[in-house]
């Protein structure tokens, strides 16, 4: 058995629910023991990195010097999450690389009583630990219903590949760790040019105009190679691809239905596990259809509520302060 | 025909460079940037997936921070529109932490008071605020209060409405906001700390 401190984020416990089910049930399988930090918080996102440097940081290296308290015998620490994985690297690169900037972040560290060695744990994606601890060997070996005939595509999206501090991954634009192990899994790999392209990130809520044309083009792009269903290794990746596609598909008056999921998800039904166990079922875009094709039966997600249709006319764009009519812009 | 002088007009600029805005930033961006290295090859702007949505590619935002144009810099929704995917971070050919240096344009310009409200930065602040408060980001709070903030963009959205409920029934997610974490006050010593290390 191999253990590991975990860092799970705080989508995996409300918008990524299925993953972390699906994660702890294949652990289990593999033998891989999760030891969440005890106490940690969020680690901002890219949104304290937006407002204030020393705080943005400050807030990452509690859990760094949460994990090495607690580090008793193993110093990796996985995240599941890609953007969490990466502000978990990054604050470890920078203490490393920057002395000075250590320097203030423990200082920083020091008002709440804790201190954080840099460099002293290594901060690895769960996808990563699959690959390189478990390995595809014993991955193969736990597989008791391939999943052949499901044509997928691997959607790796930005953070886990770039920017890369320690050089994990076979390339920062299209690295195959994920078609490797969705192979090994025996599902049909779609080779995906737009693998690691962006999902639109928190332009959703700032920019949505920027935020569906992302979407668009790579559900279009998964759709016209065929696939069957597009597989993720990141919540907002999955967030961002499966609640926002209908969305997009209002705006650009398309109807795609592209199922998402994470990765452990496939995993799981790979190694014979029950689908409810895997969080199927709390999908946005239902991937009943998708996986009744290799002949698993997996939960219907409850009915979306119908879009109330507007009444009466469109009612005009306001007024500018110049008395004519505003260009409609989001800035 | 002009008229041939024989006085010399030596190349490189007329007047003394002032790169005092541009050393800022490099200074106030965490590890190192490699800012002042920029080439103006445009590979950045070229590899942007939302560089249509900018007031100014990443390249020109180097050569105004050359040029010391600090107002126009602070004024540029540029950083706001990064998606912090990383492009250009992993193709620029003088390793300029790109990304990185996007977050600090974006510190400088709440600081400065060039940006006081925007859905990005009171995006970014509201998200913040469930985090020092709770330890944790709520979403669904995040969600609900940012579209109320703005309820203008979540109008022009359709079936925001039937998502936002889609995100309880579905996804499961729990309306109330998350466990406060045990070491809630010791968090905020440390951010407090942090925030006068900042403006020190």
């Amino acid at each position: 058995m191999s253990e590991y401190i975990f860092y799970p984020g705080c989508s995996m416990e409300s918008s990524a629910k299925a993953y972390y089910e699906s994660v702890m049930a294949v652990c289990k399988t593999l033998d891989v023991k999760l030891n969440e930090i005890d106490d940690w918080n969020c680690c901002g996102a890219t949104e304290y990195l937006s407002l204030e440097r020393m705080p943005a940081y400050a807030l990452i290296a509690r859990n760094l010097a949460l994990a090495e308290k607690q580090a008793n015998g193993t110093n990796t620490v996985v995240a599941p999450c890609s953007a969490c994985y990466l502000n978990l690297s990054k604050a470890d690169h920078y203490m490393q690389e920057d002395k000075a900037f250590g320097k203030n972040i423990n200082e920083a560290l020091a008002a709440g009583g804790l201190h954080y060695t840099a460099g002293k744990l290594a901060v690895r994606h769960l996808l990563d630990v699959v690959l390189n601890d478990v390995g595809l060997d014993l991955v193969k070996a736990k597989v008791v219903k391939p999943l052949a005939g499901l044509r997928v595509v691997p959607y790796v999206g930005c953070m886990l590949p770039r920017p890369d501090y320690s050089h994990r991954y076979s390339d920062t634009e299209h690295p195959t760790e994920m078609d490797d192990l969705l192979a090994a899994l025996g599902a049909e790999v779609i080779n995906f040019p737009l693998s690691t392209a962006c999902c639109g990130g928190h332009m959703t809520q700032i920019g949505p105009d920027t935020a569906f044309e992302l979407i668009r083009r790579l559900i279009a792009s998964a759709d016209e190679a065929k696939a069957d269903v597009i597989v993720t290794l990141c919540p907002m990746c999955q967030m961002n691809l499966d609640a926002f596609q209908g969305q997009m598909n209002g705006y650009f008056k398309t109807n795609y239905q592209m199922p998402i999921l994470f990765f452990t998800q496939l995993m799981g039904i790979a190694f014979g596990k029950e689908p409810k166990e895997l969080g199927f079922g709390s999908e946005f875009v239902s991937a009943r259809a998708a996986m009744s094709r290799i002949g698993v039966k997996t939960p219907e997600p409850a009915a979306a509520p119908k879009a109330k249709k507007p009444e009466g006319l469109p009612m005009p764009p306001p007024l500018a302060k110049n008395g004519k009519h505003a260009k409609e812009t989001v800035k | 025909m002009p008229e041939m002088t024989e006085e010399r007009v030596p190349a490189g600029p007329r007047q003394k460079e002032d790169l005092s805005l541009l050393h800022e930033v490099s200074a106030k961006t965490a590890g190192v940037s490699h800012v002042e290295m920029c080439i103006q090859c445009g590979t950045c702007g070229g590899s942007c997936p939302s560089a249509a949505a900018m007031d100014h590619t990443p390249r020109a935002i180097f050569a105004m921070l050359r040029a010391g144009m600090r107002e126009e810099v602070m004024k540029s929704n540029t950083p706001w529109m990064c998606v912090s995917c990383y492009y250009c971070t992993v193709r620029c050919p003088q390793e300029i932490h790109i990304t990185d240096v996007m977050y600090t344009l974006k510190n400088m310009a709440l600081k400065s008071g060039a940006v006081k409200h925007s859905t990005a930065s009171d995006f970014s602040r509201t998200f913040i605020n469930f985090v020092e408060n709770y330890g944790r980001s709520y979403e669904i709070g995040l969600a609900g209060l940012h579209n109320l903030i703005h309820l203008n963009l979540a109008l022009r959205l359709p079936n925001m409405a039937p998502m936002a409920i889609g995100m309880l029934t579905k996804k499961g997610m729990s309306p109330l906001p998350p466990k406060r974490i045990k070491g809630m006050d010791g968090l905020k010593k440390i951010l407090k700390r942090a925030k006068e290390l900042e403006s020190a």
